[in-house]
């Protein structure tokens, strides 16, 4: 969805005024620790996947997005996916009390298999059962795809004219793993000069973007 | 979030690039945040021990010092570099360096033809493993949008000025592909131990916003 997060090329945001690296904590207050540890342990539940996490982030009103801080988005995404997944019900969320009895079937991970967890990680490459429709070298063009779902594919990339640098294998195919169905798709490393993504443009750059083969389509 | 909690929160208007600081924590959004936790913690989905040993994963074991290790590493030994360019994620295993947003790790080395440049447009894809959770200033709006887009006005706020003649490659992280710029080894430190050089690669280096720190500018710091 092209949404309040598809930011690539916006224009007017301002300068980007960075903290010098050395100044700059981790978390610069506590509810934002809190915010980040609850989002990764609810995510432990396996009620959810990182795709999904992602669109309940990218599903606010684009002024809300771009309005709230970094971790108030992902505490709105956290609270949607509890709600839409029935650990949490809204009622619950307004009067900060349980309502119903919690889910006693689900596996709540303790601190070292937390971070058990966080240590595996979760690896996106699939087995493929097919050959990729492109090889290293290849023109290909970003489709254009106006989808109301979760997607990979940024907005300022579409129907511009790249080429395949690199085929990454099969991994998980976000605009279906958003919606839960783990399959996966060829991944490609395409590289498109500033040129073609924004006519004229700084000399001498080039843009690097993972896409996904259902996103790309041949250069006749 | 809602419009009408936010006005409480802080003020956006007129002040671009410091909106998403939060020095001064909105009281009502800490009540909201403390307020789910209870709650969470009452209907048994979270575990308050493992919430703690997250955020201590995080505050203090995993960050940009593990890059610097790899990185420095890599200028003095010119088998690791070749086994780290050719399949990252295997080797900085081997220093023990996998999980969450390292699954997939690629290291992509500067040179004076190519400058690198990470960026996620989409939301804030960063190399956990290596570099820990991304600065506020990587998540925020105006980078994600002009780091595609301009690039070399970008470096230039960060005080980075690259030569007309230098291609500056920027990896846009759609996928679970995690991208760790290796900067150049700076000038006049080839003597240098690997300990001493670590001090070199900054996070922002690795980032490629910036370019390693000068055997000067380190010495003048008294670090190394």
């Amino acid at each position: 969805m092209k949404g309040g997060h598809d930011l690539g090329g916006r224009q007017g945001l301002g300068p980007i005024s960075p903290v010098p690296e050395a100044e700059e904590p981790v978390f610069h207050t506590d509810w934002e620790r809190r915010v980040f540890a609850m989002t990764l342990a609810t995510g432990m539940l396996g009620q959810w996947n990182i795709d999904e996490s992602r669109f309940a982030r990218e599903s606010q009103h684009p002024a809300d997005y771009l309005r709230n801080s970094y971790y108030e988005n992902w505490l709105v995404g956290i609270q949607n996916l509890l709600v839409k997944k029935g650990l949490l019900t809204e009622g619950e969320l307004a009067a900060a009390c349980m309502i119903t009895d919690g889910a006693e079937e689900l596996r709540v991970p303790n601190s070292e298999e937390a971070i058990k967890i966080l240590g595996t990680g979760g690896p996106t490459l699939m087995p493929s059962d097919g050959e990729p429709e492109f090889s290293v070298g290849d023109a290909v063009r970003a489709k254009k795809i106006h989808t109301k779902g979760h997607s990979r594919l940024p907005t300022y990339v579409q129907g511009s004219v790249g080429e395949i640098e690199e085929n990454y294998g099969c991994h998980v195919y976000p605009d279906k793993n958003s919606a839960g169905e783990r399959s996966g798709e060829f991944l490609y490393r395409v590289r498109f000069s500033s040129a073609s993504l924004w006519g004229s443009s700084e000399d001498n750059s080039e843009v690097l973007i993972d896409l996904w083969q259902p996103y790309l389509e041949n250069v006749e | 979030m809602a419009h009408s909690d936010d006005e409480n929160m802080h003020s956006h208007d007129g002040d671009h690039g410091h909106s998403h600081d939060h020095t001064e924590p909105p009281p009502e959004l800490e009540l909201k945040v403390k307020a789910l936790e209870s709650l969470l913690v009452e209907k048994g989905l979270v575990n308050p021990d493992a919430l703690n040993a997250i955020i201590d994963n995080y505050e203090h074991k995993v960050g940009p010092q593990n890059g610097a290790i790899v990185v420095a590493k890599a200028w003095v030994d010119a088998s690791f570099k070749e086994a780290l360019l050719a399949d990252a994620t295997a080797a900085v295993s081997e220093l023990g360096y996998f999980g969450r947003q390292g699954e997939h790790l690629r290291v992509v080395e500067n040179t004076d033809e190519t400058h690198n440049l990470v960026v996620c447009t989409l939301c804030s894809c960063y190399p956990w493993t290596v570099l820990g959770l991304p600065p506020t200033w990587y998540k925020s709006a105006p980078y994600r949008a002009r780091a595609v887009s301009e690039p070399r006005q970008v470096l230039a706020e960060f005080g980075t000025s690259l030569p007309g003649s230098t291609k500056v490659r920027v990896w846009d992280s759609t996928s679970e592909m995690r991208y760790l710029v290796m900067p150049q080894q700076p000038a006049g430190t080839q003597h240098w131990s690997e300990e001493r050089l670590r001090c070199l690669v900054t996070r922002n280096s690795m980032i490629g916003v910036e370019l390693a720190k000068s055997a000067d500018a380190a010495s003048e710091q008294d670090q190394c």
